[in-house]
């Protein structure tokens, strides 16, 4: 069995890490730490855990040498600590914003400050499994993505890849639940605040877009127009990317692509029916799993392109992916401990 | 023996079972299109024609 800790457990990521690890049969949870709730069960903080977790949380001073560390801790933190959650564990997997880019002018770039460890930047393999699969097979540090990012990137990878749309020209809105802002409470999280709103909370300058530039590339200067919205919804994330295609390229040249970028990918589901009503991709649809659905449709009348993709923020997008990372580093069959496939209705 | 086909739709494999005949219809299991085949041997379907409601106008 691996012994995992999680660092930083408390979170809603710590919550569905907690919740998918304690099912892994190839794995053992050690210890869950935080900081606040220190001596508490770590269900009081996750009821869906009642009799599933008899674990308490434990304070980071008392983390154990373990096999893997799970780190879920606010963005910034895993820094400052590396070098003691290296000295505990020979595999780390980090879910926060710390690691994620390669170059480390991206840092101040996308969040404004300089990275303050930029020699470790290159021993971290970029956490979407449907990228870097090989590498992660023999990784012993891996940086989750952005759940934005992860949608995004998923999306809009193939064309990219294949160089089928203008590379400046994208522009992509997302709509996003609440969870996506994490656990802690703030103005814009007050109920009579959040609920109902439809609230345009970044049209420029997402810190996602780095990942997202990074990822799409290939080496040619690219631009990825990104807006952000919240709407009613506690999961999910629902991306419209609208891209322009080079050539005149009929759907089934399309089809083509993405049946040939995702066709044996065992979470990604294309999702363009003819009729019916879930045509395309909806976030409700995979909440709770590690799925990232994809449809698209050709604009008649120009060469627009619009894809949507649809994630769980917090599965896909955060603690399944870290999971399916941990699966390949480990040799564990990829899908190993997330087969649930969802709810409907829900 | 079964054969496969082409869906014009989608561009994905669409089998035909073995007793398959003209005018039968089946469907896409990629992009759920309903499909009619037109002949089995070569195997080839086209998109079914959609119903329509003719409103006298």
């Amino acid at each position: 069995m691996i012994r995992v800790g999680i660092v930083g457990g408390s979170g809603y990521t710590g919550g569905e890490l907690t919740r998918l690890l304690l099912q892994h049969p190839g794995v053992r949870v050690t210890q869950v730490t935080s900081g606040r709730h220190a001596g508490k069960p770590v269900s009081s903080r996750h009821p869906n855990l009642r009799k599933v977790c008899q674990l308490d949380f434990v304070s980071a001073a008392r983390l154990e040498p373990a096999d893997v560390l799970f780190l879920c801790l606010p963005h910034g933190q895993a820094i400052e600590q590396i070098d003691r959650f290296a000295a505990l564990a020979p595999r780390l997997i980090d879910l926060s914003a710390d690691f994620r880019l390669e170059d480390p002018a991206g840092y101040p770039r996308w969040y404004g400050r300089e990275h303050s460890r930029p020699d470790l930047l290159g021993r971290f393999v970029y956490g979407i499994p449907e990228r870097h699969r090989e590498a992660m097979r023999s990784a012993t540090w891996v940086s989750s993505a952005g759940c934005n990012a992860t949608a995004t990137i998923l999306a809009l990878a193939p064309l990219y890849d294949a160089g089928l749309v203008e590379p400046q020209a994208t522009v992509v809105e997302a709509k996003v639940g609440s969870s996506e802002g994490g656990a802690e409470f703030s103005e814009a999280t007050h109920h009579p605040e959040r609920a109902g709103c439809v609230r345009s909370y970044q049209p420029t300058g997402h810190r996602h877009v780095g990942e997202m530039i990074q990822e799409l590339s290939n080496g040619q200067p690219i631009s990825i127009h990104f807006s952000a919205t919240a709407v009613e919804m506690v999961r999910g994330v629902l991306v419209t990317c609208h891209a322009f295609l080079r050539d005149d390229l009929d759907e089934r040249e399309i089809w083509r692509t993405y049946r040939a970028a995702y066709g044996t990918e065992p979470f990604i589901r294309l999702v363009k029916a003819r009729d019916g009503i879930h045509r395309l991709p909806e976030p409700k649809l995979v909440t709770g799993t590690n799925y990232c659905d994809i449809g698209f449709d050709r604009d008649p009348h120009s060469r627009r392109l619009v894809v949507v993709a649809a994630i769980d923020n917090l599965m896909k997008g955060a603690a399944g992916q870290a999971v399916q990372a941990f699966n390949l580093m480990h040799g564990f069959d990829e899908t190993t401990g997330l087969g649930f496939p969802g709810l409907h209705p829900i | 023996m079964s054969a496969n086909a082409v869906c014009p739709v989608c561009d994905a494999t669409v089998p035909l079972t073995p007793d398959a005949m003209p005018s039968e219809l089946v469907r896409c299991r990629e992009c759920g299109s309903e499909l009619e085949v037109v002949t089995v041997a070569p195997p080839v379907v086209r998109e079914a024609p959609m119903e329509e409601e003719d409103w006298g106008q």
